[in-house]
């Protein structure tokens, strides 16, 4: 069994590491009081979004709630040049790079394949291809390679994804060409119903060793080691040393989507369990033991995701319907005379009951 | 213009737009220090280096992926698939991804990958190196699909496919590999029959024989002979085969009221029930007779010494022009 690395434990106790406190001595009071405004927010986004999509205004959601400190950990350990390759759970990760919360929700009203520009924030569109990401992640990190960029590509990837091809596939051609790209796993525990254990006999984490890619298991619900893993990684593929993975050990504590219901493959003492490795509340306990949790911060976090809230329900309840012929619209890059055909006809039809 | 086989106009095509465009990167199996198990690539790694002509892992699926990516980031990487049936495990990549890029992001993320895939048979090959999955990819929007049958349009069409800024899934007929002809292979992209159009192959007023790939040489070899029984046969060699150049097609149809299309796949939902289809919808006046398909039959690809039995030949599609025809004793 690799060893789960961990800085906080879930009493909220900073452990000493010789080798990791060197990756995350630049986090002061200040710095550690962001990370948890951060998660307070993604929690409170994920909450509005739920709640949204029970008043009807989304047609899914995904929630994250419990891998927080993974997400946040992980994505602000990030270079604005460094690019995500993410699943669809990814809203703190996204939220990182700088996704405006209401373009988290578009493609969950269904009035978009995709919230944002990729370009623009360094973050591909969700995928929900299981797994299918991490190959464009490897494709994404060798095209920096031959630039001679030091840009990193991190497909994030969850429990489920280790038995796709793809991943497997990814992390063929990664460590062949050396790419510098990592595989950040999300162990959730749970693909929709299905327990890690139906997906592996080994450590996650046992797994890239055999593809010659080094491997870490980190306590995902510890922001302070997820983001001394994650830079460590990031370190590793600039300097060109190729790819890495990371296991982080976390649960998902909502269901898969909003059509989910856990009850159904899962106990309550299980979630009591890992409702007491809560990511918040553990750098809470260590914010208020380095005596900078004051009801300032706690005011300042709460005012910061009162704010996004409102923005957001207020912003993704304005969304309009998209035209009806938008669904014609950039299907091909260069003219496309059969489809303008039937773009055309399709046209007239829906102007035969204007009259 | 110089003589060349297929094989060597397609290296030549490669050549250049390596040369072009320092963008242009060449994946996939044995394509480099082999130079392609056909050598379409020979030489190209020796010339253009390990990074930008690469042997990559056996994973199709890796190789449309890492593509993916690569494109993501600037780069326009041509891939090759080692055989027609070896596509299938990239066919989630190109499907899902490959092809709803554009869309999926409002045009924001282009993706310009081509797709080389040796395609038909003929060949005498073992199972799954004979395949005509055309339909398939054909079926899917974003992709373009178009598949090639002269050693100049193999050059040219493949740098038209890689200078796009659309996935282009590109069919290379193995049969016709090592056919020869006279190539310009720095003929001006501009200057040539667009991408997407179809080439009127052969000039005729009686029946129009639509055709692509390794089946338009068939198609030419049945318009000569029967030119010599006194049928006049228009052949089209279709090229794209998504989208289809219908404007060529009816224009040459309403000419002669009368259309067999050659298809080398299996029948069921092939292109050429497409084009059936198409043609009695936008010249439903001007037939003659129901338009005629001559395919392969809706079985697995057979073992080489049933193929003949398998693919169209000369003698099937003349065959078929004479149901056109409404000859005494042949009925559709």
């Amino acid at each position: 069994m690799p060893k789960t690395i961990q800085l906080l434990d879930e009493h909220g106790v900073r452990t000493a590491s010789k080798h990791y406190d060197p990756l995350v001595a630049d986090l002061d009071a200040d710095a550690l009081a962001g990370l948890y405004e951060d998660m307070v927010v993604i929690r409170r986004i994920d909450t509005e979004a739920t709640a949204l999509q029970r008043q009807g205004e989304l047609a899914l959601w995904p929630p994250l709630l419990g891998q927080e400190a993974a997400q946040i950990g992980s994505g602000r350990a990030l270079r604005a040049d460094d690019f995500v390759f993410s699943s669809y759970r990814e809203n703190g990760v996204a939220y990182c790079r700088g996704v405006a919360p209401v373009d988290l929700l578009r493609v969950w009203r269904g009035v978009t394949a995709s919230g944002w520009d990729p370009y623009e924030v360094g973050m591909a569109t969700p995928q929900v291809i299981i797994g299918a990401q991490s190959l464009h992640a490897t494709g994404y990190a060798l095209g920096m390679q031959n630039d001679g960029s030091d840009a990193v590509a991190i497909a994030y990837i969850g429990d489920g994804a280790m038995s796709e091809g793809d991943v497997n596939e990814a992390m063929v051609f990664a460590a062949t060409f050396q790419a510098p790209v990592i595989f950040f796993c999300q162990n959730n525990q749970y693909a929709i119903s299905e327990p890690v254990s139906l997906q592996t006999r080994v450590p996650l984490a046992d797994r890239p060793a055999g593809f010659g890619i080094p491997a870490v298991r980190v306590d995902g619900n510890d922001v302070l080691a997820v983001m001394a893993v994650t830079r460590e990684s990031l370190q590793r593929a600039r300097r060109g040393d190729g790819p890495s993975f990371i296991e982080a050990i976390t649960y998902r504590m909502g269901p898969h989507t909003t059509a989910d219901d856990p009850t159904r493959y899962r106990d309550a003492a299980e979630l009591d369990e890992w409702r007491g490795r809560d990511p918040l509340a553990r750098l809470r306990t260590l914010l208020e033991t380095m005596g900078a949790f004051g009801p300032e911060l706690e005011e300042r976090a709460a005012a910061r995701a009162d704010a996004v809230a409102a923005e957001l329900r207020a912003g993704i309840v304005a969304v309009p319907d998209p035209a009806p012929l938008s669904v014609f619209a950039n299907v091909y890059a260069e003219p496309h005379p059969e489809l303008d055909r039937q773009r055309d006809a399709y046209a007239r039809y829906l102007e035969g009951f204007a009259s | 213009m110089t003589a060349m086989t297929m094989a060597g106009a397609l290296n030549a095509g490669l050549r250049r737009a390596l040369t072009d465009d320092e963008k242009v990167v060449l994946m996939g199996e044995d394509i480099g220090r082999l130079g392609g198990v056909y050598r379409v690539t020979d030489g190209l790694q020796a010339e253009f280096g390990e990074r930008r002509v690469m042997d990559t892992p056996l994973a199709e699926s890796g190789i449309l992926g890492t593509a993916v990516g690569l494109a993501y980031a600037g780069y326009r990487p041509v891939v090759e698939i080692q055989f027609d049936g070896f596509v299938y495990p990239a066919f989630d990549q190109i499907v899902s991804q490959v092809a709803k890029m554009h869309a999926r992001t409002g045009g924001r993320v282009r993706l310009p990958i081509t797709i080389r895939i040796p395609v038909g048979g003929g060949i005498g090959a073992a199972e799954h190196h004979s395949e005509s999955p055309e339909a398939y990819f054909a079926h899917t929007a974003g992709l373009r699909v178009v598949s090639v049958a002269t050693p100049q349009d193999a050059c040219t069409v493949l740098r038209q496919a890689i200078a796009s800024d659309d996935p282009v899934v590109f069919f290379e007929p193995k049969r016709r590999y090592h056919v020869k002809g006279e190539v310009d292979d720095a003929l001006a992209l501009d200057a040539a029959l667009p991408l997407g159009e179809a080439r009127v192959a052969r000039e005729g007023d009686q029946v129009t024989l639509i055709a692509w790939g390794g089946m338009t040489g068939v198609a030419l070899d049945a318009a000569e002979a029967a030119a010599d029984e006194g049928v006049s046969i228009e052949v089209i060699d279709l090229r794209s085969l998504s989208p289809v150049d219908y404007d060529t097609v009816t224009a040459s149809v309403r000419r002669t009221g009368r259309v067999v299309i050659a298809q080398e796949g299996p029948r069921e939902a092939g292109i050429a029930s497409e084009i059936a289809a198409v043609v009695t919808e936008r010249c439903f006046a001007f037939l003659e007779h129901a338009p005629v398909r001559v395919t392969g039959h809706d079985v697995p690809y057979p073992p080489a010494k049933l193929e003949k039995h398998h693919l169209p030949d000369l003698d099937r599609l003349l065959y078929g022009v004479d149901q056109v025809l409404d000859r005494a004793g042949v009925n559709a």
